[in-house]
């Protein structure tokens, strides 16, 4: 078996691909030094020169918003000069290969590929073809990993809990083609969760689900009882083609959070969503908006830790 | 060309002969012995074996001689102590034509290195939508009919299909993948692809297709050679079709008797094949049932892809792995894993596969088309891209170390591989 190739030599983090196979005393180094960042973020001066005269690449093959934005504020307050590529829309449909592309932002010195794809594993391709000072910050590939979104549910989920050891923990919805889902398990389960649940019908949870170390729950109610966290998905609107599910409405019943279901879980139990929220499909209006949800914090926190992130690759 | 092959332990698994000895080849096949030869083989501390016979070897052309060549290919097959090889109809455009099985094969004599046994394709230009002219294209050379790796969907077309070959005696080779159920998948659907986020092919894709095809023979009567198997669950259903006396057989490609799912480790598009890799349990049941005969013979299942189409994230890949030269080390190394003497270790590359093929070659008996591989089985070879001749260099197995390595390869009485 390959060394783990977001690793280097000494054991340090060289790219960020994939929360899983990253030791316990990595994440909490992200987790702290994002906890760090969050003073900044609440300063009148919102930078740092961490990262002055770098240059941050944004290669996102795959439509975002809301990621992409967030990674250009955290490496702007690092100082850095942000490149922003919507490869979606430029090379890849005049058929350049996804190497060529990257070779030829090389060229154009980068020092981070912030990288968003929808094949799996196209990260992991681009770190093992970039040069040795080049960092790869996985920001979604496929249905694989969104790391930071991962750790951003884990800082999350620290500032509120305050440590894992004790928390049950549900993740509900479409759990098959969720690359946060997977991210956020290896997360919880590294840092020594006790209980992660998901919570699904069959055709939205992969096969052999459990081997990553969950308990599977197809009833919400009977899943959500005592849960500490509770990690709605989105449902996205693709998936509603009538093959995986019957219809928005028919989700909603049986996977929608509202007020009864959320009254099963602890009565301190954190709300959390990954965004951009289907309001009625996998979330009530009056939960997303209630004194449980914390998806906005968790918006902001994810400044810190994408500020983190590229601050320790970048370091090593 | 008279040749005589000089104090090697021979082996030929058709007549469990195994013992140090002599072989000689006059006019292109085996012979008596005689004095007078043109030139003598030293094959002492060597294997001398019948050449060896792969199933399924995709040479490019017509149609990809950017991935491959036939020259480059038909040095590989050689190189690799391959004497024969079916290559699939899946080319572009497909063998559906007797005048391209024609240009195929006379290219392919004009080379004079290996044999080459064109599979026609089953339907017109693969679509599975109407049959093609069976007799037209085995007087061309196609030895049976082949989908190749393209699914055939309509299981009545697929009926007819196997009423017209056994009609007509032709044998049909089938891979058996529900195509439905593998829709969009790229790997074997288990916790490997779930970890890794790619589309899975469950494992009963497998063997929902065989047993629809098994029902089909039952009630058609039509030969057919079950193509490259990849689950254990296959394995039992072979194992039991040939107990109720259906005229079946099967093969295993290399890869998925020595590598399983987990072999994938961070996304190796060397591991892309076709079928996926799956889990151990099915790596090791199909290892136990080409050693219990249930699995008839070994293929390379050759399919070279060049950097490009590897260069690729996973599901992006093209599928496939060179193979040819990589036949006879993984052939022996399944043989050394399961304690098989040496003759039925080389059966399932040899004898097995000539049955199937309904060919005389495969054998050392006076007569017999003198096709031979002579290697070494003790000598080490390191799989690296300058040491492979093939065009494609997509293999998992880049970097590893194997014993068993080809000295001769002798086709038809003629040395056409010195190693």
């Amino acid at each position: 078996m390959q060394r783990n190739p977001q690793l280097n030599a000494h054991g340090e983090l060289q790219h960020l691909l994939s929360i899983e196979g990253l030791p316990r005393e990595v994440l909490v180094q992200i987790l702290d030094t994002a906890e760090s960042f969050v003073g900044v973020t609440e300063r009148e001066v919102k930078k740092v020169p961490l990262l002055r005269g770098k240059s941050v690449f944004n290669l996102f093959f795959e439509p975002s918003t809301r990621t992409r934005t967030t990674f250009e504020i955290a490496a702007k307050r690092l100082s850095a000069d942000v490149i922003n590529l919507n490869i979606a829309l430029s090379s890849q449909t005049k058929g350049e290969s996804l190497l060529d592309t990257v070779a030829n932002l090389s060229a154009m010195q980068a020092d981070i590929f912030v990288v968003r794809h929808n094949s799996s594993g196209a990260p992991y391709l681009i770190a093992r073809n970039v040069k040795p000072h080049e960092h790869v910050v996985n920001a979604g590939d496929g249905r694989h990993a969104h790391p930071t979104q991962g750790l951003l549910d884990l800082y999350t989920i620290r500032h509120y809990k305050k440590e894992f050891t004790r928390l049950t923990v549900a993740i509900v919805g479409d759990i098959l083609h969720s690359r946060v889902a997977r991210s956020l398990i290896h997360g919880l389960t590294t840092l020594g969760a006790p209980e992660v649940r998901v919570i699904g019908p069959q055709t939205l949870l992969p096969s052999g689900v459990e081997a990553l170390g969950v308990r599977v729950f197809h009833d919400m109610r009977a899943g959500l009882k005592d849960c500490d966290v509770i990690v709605m998905l989105r449902l996205q609107n693709e998936r509603m083609d009538g093959t995986l599910l019957p219809s928005a409405q028919e989700f909603f019943k049986h996977y929608g959070l509202t007020g009864a279901k959320l009254s099963l879980a602890k009565p301190d139990a954190i709300v959390m969503h990954p965004g951009p929220m289907n309001r009625g499909v996998e979330i009530d209006s009056t939960v997303a908006d209630g004194p449980h949800a914390v998806i906005l914090p968790q918006v902001t926190f994810g400044i810190a830790v994408r500020m983190a992130v590229m601050s320790i690759v970048a370091g090593n | 060309m008279r040749l005589h092959i000089k104090g090697g332990r021979v082996v030929d698994p058709a007549s469990a002969r195994d013992a140090v000895g002599d072989v000689y080849a006059a006019d292109g096949k085996i012979a008596e012995e005689f004095s007078r030869a043109d030139r003598v083989i030293d094959a002492k501390g060597l294997v001398v074996a019948p050449g060896f016979i792969d199933l399924s070897a995709r040479l490019r052309e017509p149609g990809y001689e950017y991935k491959a060549t036939l020259e480059s290919e038909m040095d590989a097959a050689v190189a690799g102590g391959v004497t024969s090889l079916a290559c699939p109809p899946d080319t572009d455009p497909p063998l559906d034509e007797p005048g391209l099985v024609d240009m195929l094969r006379r290219r392919a004599k004009a080379l004079s290195r290996a044999r080459v046994y064109p599979l026609g394709a089953l339907t017109v230009k693969l679509r599975g939508e109407a049959l093609t002219e069976m007799a037209e294209l085995g007087e061309a050379g196609c030895v049976a009919f082949s989908q190749g790796n393209v699914p055939l969907r309509d299981t009545q077309l697929l009926w007819r299909a196997l009423q017209y070959a056994a009609t007509f005696g032709y044998p049909v080779w089938l891979r058996a993948e529900d195509a439905w159920l593998a829709k969009d998948g790229v790997s074997h659907d288990g916790e490997v692809a779930t970890r890794l986020g790619l589309a899975g092919i469950p494992s009963f894709a497998e063997t929902i297709a065989l047993g629809t095809i098994l029902e089909l023979v039952r009630a058609t009567r039509a030969r057919v050679h079950v193509c490259r198997l990849s689950t254990a669950g296959a394995v039992e259903m072979m194992r039991h079709a040939k107990q109720e006396g259906l005229p079946v057989s099967c093969d295993v490609a290399i890869h998925h008797l020595h590598l399983c799912d987990m072999d994938l480790g961070y996304f190796d598009s060397h591991c892309r094949l076709e079928p996926p890799l799956r889990s151990q349990r099915d790596r090791d049941a199909l290892a136990r049932g080409l050693a219990e005969g249930a699995v008839d013979c070994l293929c390379s299942d050759h399919t070279p892809v060049d950097e490009d189409g590897k260069h690729l994230p996973f599901a992006e890949a093209e599928p496939g792995a060179t193979g040819l030269e990589l036949l006879l080390p993984l052939t022996l190394k399944w043989g050394a894993a399961h304690k098989l003497p040496l003759a039925v270790t080389l059966a399932r590359m040899t004898s097995d596969p000539a049955r199937i093929l309904g060919v005389a070659t495969g054998r050392i008996v006076t007569g017999a088309p003198a096709d031979l591989a002579i290697f070494d089985p003790g000598a080490a070879v390191r799989v690296t891209a300058e040491s492979l001749k093939s065009q494609g260099k997509n293999t998992p197995f880049l970097g590893y170390e194997f014993a068993g390595r080809v000295r001769y390869t002798v086709v038809a009485g003629n040395v056409v591989y010195e190693g």
